[in-house]
């Protein structure tokens, strides 16, 4: 029994966390949302830093490293609201690392980024594989694939696909005329591509609409098995970006309550405040269990990981959604105000909670995977 | 990052698990009532048993009787015996929480009486520190020991939720021994007689109907000098080496609150349920906290073989888990419907349990002080009893509210 972080897990975060310091990226988060080029650009710090690599394996020139460690620089990112693409970046390399693909290497050096135009999988109430709807809760399916020797003609549309704009490479999950899933690789140039750049609400995230309209892609030489993990992957990684960004507004909140007085005392020694801080913590907590759990799961229980990363969504993004909220109470009027950093943690939870499904569709997840173990 | 064993946790797990095996067509039954002295027997008897074995008290020293192994191999032993479908030991809070605290604060001759005939089940314990004015607040204590001249004392006053009490041989008590001086430190353990003379112990009925706590009356009981366990005046040091096992106790002892697979089975066998939208998501929120508790448990315990001892936070474990428990029962019975209510429905039980259980080992609202206050550094509440002598709180907290 060993359910700690290794040593070079330790130096792994705290080496993500010092190449993230050197930029002002909670300013910049601020910045932002009235002019976008005011984010800094990362991606050299990113390269230089492994993280394209992080999952592609060493002799492809990866760092060979799991999703455990791929969850700490997620988590990381997330402490400051860091604008890298790690949702877009790393269930990509992991499904053209399933692949053995021809561009790991050129992906693995930071030469070339892909982006995951993600799917999700089917489950006990629909046998469909679907994709995030532009709006409503009626899910579409995934982009209809014509496969011909190794190339791929692509047909559909998928919303809201983090940090599509700017990608090299857009890595989709389709289905075929018989319903199974195929993984494409479909470059950025090609003509029946459109990414449309979209910002909601949170500047720090890269959104797109992505349309195929007769896009020619190459065929990817992976099972069901590997398109799903990229789904649950990308799940556990909105976790971790998410249990980063609760432990900031934990941390603010909690200074604030012990230099802000009324009545003659510091208000975080009223129960009412203390109990709500409380509560954030114990929600970070299970979060973080899970988020091991998750980490743990992917490399040691395969089976189990599906049940994992969704849990860890699921808790996370409430605890994400209350700590951010609770950041804001805790302050009082200053909390809502562009004076704070609390309202671009707030506009973190609310986006994060409505991608890749939605925090209430990995809840039901759980619910399912329970479901059918006994089933 | 690894859940397996190391080889040498793997040869005393294939050690339990074969002595399991061979042994546990004489276990009796897990369930049973207390009420019944056949079956209280019944599980002194698997106690020693287990004793003999090694498997009672994992973590005790060898040099009284205990296997002088880590909290990892405790939940071995707790694995397989759970495993093994069969009961554990019987008295958990006398092996679990007293006998430790014996270990640290007893002396010589208390361990070399009492240590042995706990652990094989012959005189079981109980714990005596709750009383009907002093829960959160236990330094708030009343129950009052006089000594005499020639030493003996005199202990008047009452406690409650004192589970056992009913086949207890001993329990360990704390008591008020200086008014005059500030409550913490007035404040006196000792070992008492269940059979002594003045001592009435009364079943205490809870939601269910069934009596499993009670409520312990000391009339003019005399003890000897030596029933005193730490020094007098110590008490409250002593007190709170059993709360850090109790926290232990209950940490690694709760998963089993709640069944995920039956309220799993239960769901699926209803089409109508499994489909809802409100059910799943009750379902999935309350999966994702049991699983929590349970991973957070693994990192716990990584810790504790590491020698750090969990801090408080290992309380908020507790809120979680009893939480989800109450969330799924709810969710169980609601599936089933006013049957789940009957006495003899597999809901029933923990439906009238769990309200209680917020309150065992430390009410929600005390964990979250403590919690904020250890854990996040956040400033303690005011409080009107710093410094005062306890003979004159009563007047001060009658000021207060009158105020």
């Amino acid at each position: 029994m060993n359910f700690a972080l290794t040593d070079e897990q330790v130096l792994l975060r705290e080496a993500a966390r010092g190449a993230l310091s050197r930029f002002k990226t909670i300013e910049a988060a601020r910045e932002a949302l009235e002019d976008p080029s005011a984010l800094p650009d990362l991606w050299p710090t990113v390269v230089e830093a492994g993280w394209p690599g992080l999952l592609i394996d060493e002799e492809h020139g990866g760092a060979g490293l799991g999703a455990f460690d791929a969850l700490l620089v997620a988590e990381e990112c997330g402490r400051v609201l860091a604008a890298v693409p790690v949702l877009g970046l790393l269930p990509a390399s992991a499904i053209l690392g399933a692949a053995g693909d021809q561009t790991l290497p050129a992906i693995a050096a930071g030469e070339l980024r892909p982006a995951y135009v993600p799917a999700r999988p089917p489950h006990d109430l629909e046998s469909a594989w679907t994709v995030d709807a532009r709006s409503g809760l009626k899910r579409p399916p995934a982009p209809r694939a014509t496969v011909s020797g190794d190339g791929v003609t692509l047909e559909g549309e998928v919303a809201f696909v983090p940090d599509a704009p700017g990608a090299e490479l857009l890595v989709a999950v389709a289905v075929t005329d018989d319903g199974s899933p195929v993984a494409v690789a479909v470059e950025a140039s090609d003509a029946g591509l459109a990414v449309e750049p979209v910002m909601r609400y949170d500047a720090t995230r890269s959104l797109g609409h992505v349309t195929f309209s007769g896009a020619q892609g190459r065929l990817l030489d992976v099972d069901a098995g590997a398109l799903a993990d990229a789904w649950y992957l990308a799940q556990a990684l909105i976790a971790g970006e998410s249990i980063g960004a609760v432990e900031t507004c934990l941390r603010v909140s909690v200074e604030y309550a012990k230099e802000r007085f009324t009545f003659g005392r510091a208000i975080g020694s009223y129960q009412a405040i203390k109990h709500e801080l409380t509560e954030v913590l114990r929600q970070l907590e299970n979060a973080r269990g899970l988020q091991y759990y998750a980490g743990w799961a992917r490399e040691s229980k395969p089976d189990e990981f599906a049940l994992a990363a969704s849990a860890a969504r699921s808790t996370a993004g409430h605890a994400l959604d209350f700590a951010a909220r609770s950041m804001i109470n805790v302050h009082g009027g200053i909390g809502a105000t562009w004076e704070h950093d609390a309202p671009l943690f707030f506009r973190r939870a609310q986006l994060s909670r409505r991608l890749l499904g939605g925090t209430g569709d990995a809840t039901d997840r759980v619910a399912e995977r329970t479901l059918s173990a006994v089933a | 990052m690894d859940l397996n064993d190391t080889p040498e946790q793997a040869k005393y797990r294939a050690e339990a698990r074969a002595w399991l095996e061979a042994n546990m067509e004489q276990a009796p039954p897990r369930a049973g009532s207390y009420e019944d002295d056949d079956y209280v027997n019944a599980r002194r008897t698997w106690q020693r048993r287990l004793a003999e074995a090694g498997l009672a008290a994992v973590t005790w020293p060898v040099e009284v009787g205990g296997r002088g192994l880590g909290p990892i191999e405790q939940v071995t032993v707790s694995q397989e015996i759970s495993r093994a479908g069969v009961p554990g030991i019987l008295d958990v809070i006398g092996i679990g929480m007293l006998g430790p605290c014996l270990i640290a604060h007893g002396s010589d001759e208390q361990k070399s009486r009492y240590l042995g005939p706990m652990l094989h089940g012959d005189e079981v314990w109980c714990q005596m520190f709750s009383e009907p004015g002093a829960g959160s607040d236990l330094a708030a204590v009343q129950t009052r020991a006089r000594q005499a001249e020639d030493g003996t004392w005199t202990l008047n006053g009452q406690k409650v939720w004192t589970t056992n009490a009913q086949f207890a041989s001993f329990g360990l008590l704390l008591a008020r021994t200086d008014p005059d001086v500030p409550k913490h430190k007035g404040l006196t353990m000792f070992i008492v007689p269940m059979d002594a003379a003045g001592v009435t112990v009364r079943g205490l009925r809870q939601i269910s109907g069934e009596a499993e706590f009670n409520e312990v009356f000391f009339d003019d009981v005399v003890l000897d000098a030596d029933a005193v366990v730490g020094g007098v005046g110590n008490g409250w040091g002593t007190a709170l080496t059993v709360l850090m096992f109790e926290r232990l106790t209950i940490g690694f002892g709760s998963e089993g609150f709640g069944s995920p697979a039956r309220l799993a089975e239960t769901i699926v066998a209803d089409p109508v349920a499994r489909q809802d939208p409100e059910i799943r998501a009750r379902l999935g929120h309350v999966i994702s906290e049991l699983l929590a508790v349970r991973f957070n448990g693994y990192r716990a315990l990584t810790m504790l073989s590491r020698g750090q001892i969990p801090g408080p936070e290992a309380g908020l474990a507790k809120v979680t888990m009893v939480n989800a428990a109450i969330e799924a029962t709810d969710l169980g019975a609601d599936v089933v419907g006013p049957d789940a209510l009957e006495a003899d429905s597999e809901w029933s039980y923990l439906i009238s349990f769990l309200p209680g259980l917020k309150s065992a080992g430390g009410t929600e609202q005390i964990l979250r002080n403590t919690i904020g206050e250890r854990v996040l550094g956040l400033p303690p509440e005011p409080r009107l009893d710093k410094g005062v002598p306890f003979s004159e709180l009563r007047a001060k907290e009658k000021e207060a509210v009158t105020r």
